[in-house]
């Protein structure tokens, strides 16, 4: 017994040897799928993660600065661009890993209907998206309201998540009716969704493209551009369209 | 300045306001009760008191947001009040707003109801002041120094909160939005030089009422010194 414990701790810290470590930004939609992908990631390579979630506004303003992330999930396609454009991040690294759909979601069953038409009956004292300014959920989320002719009609109603966790967080409370969730949120596979939602047809925003990209703290760092090679694979995009990105 | 960046500042000095005002009402009695009994329960009321000194914002906006909300009791209530629900207005940040300032209110009041001699207190019933007489007549003329130091530290403190605002507040102009939390938005956004405008103004009224708050409260003997 006493032997194979042993021969086990030796076979661990053989790994931890040859494993890298990887600091990850990851928008807070993404947050769940990457938890899984992390797991299959650290099974397939022996290479572990480190998990920060967030809004992609923040990461910009942090990564600017100088924090330690390796590599950044973003929730939008401009974020990276601009790193990469400012030296920030590794140019040519830049890849869409997902593109993000929009739900309006309610905690309360059969209060969102499968066309959303309770957006204009306006039977809700709050409707929580993420901040527009801040979070390409947010931006989408006005637009739908723009495209139904609704943004004025709505805006004494509107609360503003930091990010689209915190919009969740309103409306998983009941502090808010409903809200604008990245389907992602959920959908969770495997688990029936609660609540009453409507996935909102993708026509009605501009696509939620969320790229990824090398930064240049992980220049250097094999792990991180294997997590890279990693999300551009199979396994991974299934997992991904599993969590309702297209 | 832009309208939003003035609707922020009139919105966190209201808050501010009335959450001091608030805090001053409720503070002076439970403050007096602290420095006078003699209560085996004294040390758990103390302790309820200085509790948000050492919580965290992210856990008093926590249960706050389950509390206030449609399935919280005190959600229950507000709404049977016919009150409506909390969160997202500006009575919520108010409430939160006393939870999370009252040590910083009833902390110096305490201290300076301490600070009376009981002979003077005594004198004065043997005046014939009953004890509501005796609190407003003698006890809170002697407590000044201690009612403007809370009054400061209660305001400024108000105006310093920013976890628990974003975590019950929604973000909402006019409503809910403070300074602190336009300040966190424009920082998100990179939009760094509105942010260091309203930032500096922060950091001069900080140091400012603080100043004005240690000369003013200056023992005479020092204050004749500087004279």
């Amino acid at each position: 017994m006493r032997a194979r414990l042993f021969s086990a701790l030796v076979a661990l810290i053989a790994t931890a040897a040859s494993a890298g470590e990887v600091q990850v930004a990851v928008a807070a939609n993404f947050a769940q799928p990457m938890a899984r992908l992390g797991e299959a990631f650290t099974a397939a390579t022996g290479h572990s993660l480190k998990l920060s979630a967030g809004s992609t506004g923040k990461f910009y303003s942090q990564i600017v600065t100088g924090a330690p992330f390796e590599v950044l999930l973003a929730a939008d396609d401009e974020t990276p661009a601009r790193l990469a454009k400012e030296g920030h991040a590794v140019a040519g690294t830049q890849f869409t890993y997902a593109i993000g759909r929009l739900a309006l979601w309610s905690a309360t069953p059969g209060l969102v209907d499968d066309k959303g038409a309770v957006l204009a009956a306006g039977n809700f004292r709050h409707i929580a998206i993420a901040n527009p300014k801040l979070a390409p959920y947010g931006a989408a989320a006005y637009e739908v309201l723009k495209a139904r002719r609704l943004s004025e009609a709505l805006a004494p109603k509107l609360v503003l998540g930091d990010s689209i966790a915190q919009a969740y967080q309103f409306v998983v409370t009941g502090n808010a009716e409903l809200g604008f969730v990245a389907l992602s949120q959920v959908a969770v596979p495997g688990k029936p969704v609660p609540g009453s939602y409507w996935i909102v047809p993708a026509n009605l925003h501009s696509p939620i493209r969320q790229d990824a990209v090398l930064l240049k703290a992980g220049e250097k760092n094999p792990a991180a551009a294997a997590l890279l090679a990693y999300l551009k694979g199979e396994a991974a995009r299934q997992l991904i369209a599993s969590f309702g990105y297209s | 300045m832009s309208p939003t960046e003035w609707s922020a500042i009139r919105l966190t000095a209201e808050l501010a306001a009335v959450t001091t005002v608030l805090l001053l009402i409720l503070g002076a009695p439970i403050a007096w009760w602290l420095a006078r009994t003699r209560s085996v329960f004294k040390p758990v009321a103390a302790s309820v008191v200085a509790m948000p000194l050492v919580l965290p914002p992210s856990v008093l906006g926590f249960y706050l947001l389950l509390m206030m909300g449609p399935n919280g009791p005190v959600g229950q209530l507000t709404m049977a009040l016919g009150l409506g629900r909390l969160p997202f207005t500006f009575g919520g940040l108010v409430i939160a707003s006393v939870l999370y300032s009252m040590p910083f209110v009833v902390q110096p009041l305490q201290q300076a109801f301490e600070a009376i001699d009981e002979r003077t207190l005594e004198a004065a019933s043997t005046l014939r002041a009953g004890p509501w007489d005796r609190f407003f007549s003698v006890a809170l003329p002697l407590a000044r120094p201690g009612i403007l130091t809370a009054s400061v530290l209660g305001f400024a403190h108000t105006v310093g909160e920013f976890g628990v605002v974003l975590m019950i507040g929604g973000n909402i102009e006019g409503q809910t939005r403070t300074l602190s939390v336009l300040i966190y938005d424009q920082v998100e956004a990179a939009e760094f030089a509105q942010a260091h405008r309203l930032s500096a103004g922060m950091v001069v009224f900080a140091l400012a009422v603080l100043l004005a708050l240690y000369l003013l409260n200056r023992p005479r003997r020092e204050r004749e010194r500087a004279a």
